[in-house]
């Protein structure tokens, strides 16, 4: 049998023997992201639909998460910098190419509204609350004004938060693993189950609960076709996306990946859920913990994973 | 101007004195390279074959680190030659994972450093460090649009290769084979 054995000299650290340049700061961000993407996706929608007094803690209580898990994870994002006192040179450039210069100008639009939607909504959590200063309240007048407008900007910029940290690393073609479209969709849709879980967790009304487990259920079978979709493309496509998909098929990240990912993440929680929407008496947060847990696993395994995964010469 | 190297494999003794002129004419920190030798040994023994490469940043026409690049740091320079602008950098680590080559390394100060093809040095009309102190003289530098250049010439005559032609990145390391 023919055989090859390759000796490489360099012994680069966080380069060699294998890729480990992005540490537990960047999936913690793409989780933190995905779920605002998800909770203020469902806030502007059903805003938008006129439903905020159908589902008022997806509307109006859920948001309060979403600036909190947008801070957390820009923090993270600026820990992750190697040359963090020159951070500022993102907001100096925009370039189009890079999925890297798009998230950053999105988390700069989204961030300012998540707090603008939570001041709108401030009364919903201090009913007495009062701003100190006339211009804050004609701040607040005006955004109350327009708040369609705004709901509309907030779900299209949630739309694209979601999807970019999907983009962000399919767009490297060097990680065989990371190198396919399936993420950006796969990523937005782990964020809207896990904003969902969130006004599942949160909220107090039978009703909104049964129509958010509704919605994780199919955003749940969403995710898992992407994901069946994911492994037929890498499997009719080259060696090295062959090599990528047997980490999860019999490689090292086989196990982590379909227990705590697919089972543990979406199957028990849908399974669940199909349970509390037939009647069954289900304490509402276990499956929302899980599709929390799947959808932090689910960043954690594909960043560690596409670093491994590599192109062989 | 289209600046290139080419490496004679067949010349190449693995002798590392490139990686070591690398690091002393740029000052590499100690524990990282910006080149390095890599030793491929293939076949069925005893019909083995071995091809020995000094490798590094293949400063590629369509080079993935530039596109990825959210703050313009890593860029193209004359002749195509990519750079990185340690004041612009904020060490992300986006170029570093773009790159299918790995030629990119944080460097302890914080941003990313790879090879430069010397370019201090090609400036002032000498070689890069590595091809001028090749003892087998292996590596040819010069430029591809110079018909005349070194490298134009050797790939001229010579069979060649480059590294994963297939992801597409249009390599400008060329491997005489």
């Amino acid at each position: 049998m023919k055989e090859e054995i390759i000796v490489s000299g360099r012994m680069n650290q966080m380069i060699d023997p294998h890729l480990n340049i992005w540490h537990w700061e960047i999936p913690l961000y793409l989780f933190l992201g995905g779920l605002a993407a998800g909770i203020l996706f469902f806030a502007a929608l059903f805003f938008i639909n006129g439903k905020e007094n159908t589902y008022p803690t997806a509307v109006k209580r859920a948001p309060f998460l979403a600036p909190i898990a947008l801070i957390i994870g820009l923090l993270a994002l600026f820990f992750d910098l190697r040359h963090k006192l020159y951070f500022w040179q993102l907001y100096t450039h925009i370039r189009l190419m890079s999925p890297m210069s798009w998230g950053a100008w999105t988390l700069m639009i989204i961030t300012p509204i998540s707090f603008i939607w939570c001041a709108l909504n401030i009364r919903e959590l201090f009913p007495k609350w009062e701003w100190k200063y006339d211009w804050i309240r004609e701040t607040e007048a005006f955004f109350r004004k327009y708040q369609l407008v705004l709901a509309w900007a907030m779900m299209i910029y949630a739309m694209i938060l979601g999807i970019y940290t999907g983009i962000l690393l399919s767009a490297f073609n060097a990680r065989p693993l990371w190198n396919t479209s399936i993420l950006g969709p796969l990523f937005l849709a782990s964020g809207l189950s896990a904003g969902a879980s969130v006004t599942i967790l949160m909220s107090n009304i039978k009703k909104e609960r049964k129509r958010f487990a509704e919605i994780d259920l199919i955003v749940i079978g969403i995710e898992l076709f992407l994901i069946i979709h994911m492994f037929m493309g890498f499997l009719a496509s080259t060696e090295v996306q062959i090599d990528a998909a047997g980490l999860f098929l019999g490689g090292p990240y086989t196990m982590a990946f379909w227990i705590f990912v697919v089972i543990l993440g979406m199957l028990l929680p849908a399974l669940l859920e199909i349970m509390e929407i037939r009647k069954y008496h289900i304490p509402a947060i276990a499956p929302a913990i899980l599709v929390l847990f799947g959808s932090l696993m689910l960043r954690f395994i594909f960043v560690y994973a596409g670093q491994v995964s590599r192109w062989l010469y | 101007m289209r600046y290139a190297m080419a490496v004679d494999t067949k010349k190449c003794v693995g002798c590392s004195d490139c990686v070591v002129a690398c690091q002393t004419e740029n000052n590499v920190p100690i524990g990282f390279c910006r080149d390095w030798v890599v030793e491929v040994m293939a076949g069925t023994y005893p019909q083995l074959e071995i091809e020995i490469r000094s490798e590094r940043c293949n400063h590629c026409a369509n080079a993935p680190c530039v596109r990825c690049c959210p703050t313009g740091a890593s860029y193209f320079s004359d002749g195509g030659i990519v750079l990185v602008d340690p004041k612009k950098c904020i060490g992300c680590g986006a170029c570093i994972a773009s790159c299918p080559y790995d030629a990119r390394y944080p460097h302890p100060e914080g941003h990313v450093d790879k090879c430069t093809f010397c370019h201090h040095r090609i400036k002032n009309g000498l070689k890069p460090a590595c091809v001028a102190v090749c003892p087998t003289k292996c590596m040819y530098f010069g430029d591809l649009d110079d018909l005349n250049s070194d490298v134009s010439m050797v790939l001229k005559k010579r069979k060649y290769k480059t590294l994963i032609p297939e992801a597409g990145t249009k390599p400008q390391l060329y491997f005489l084979i």
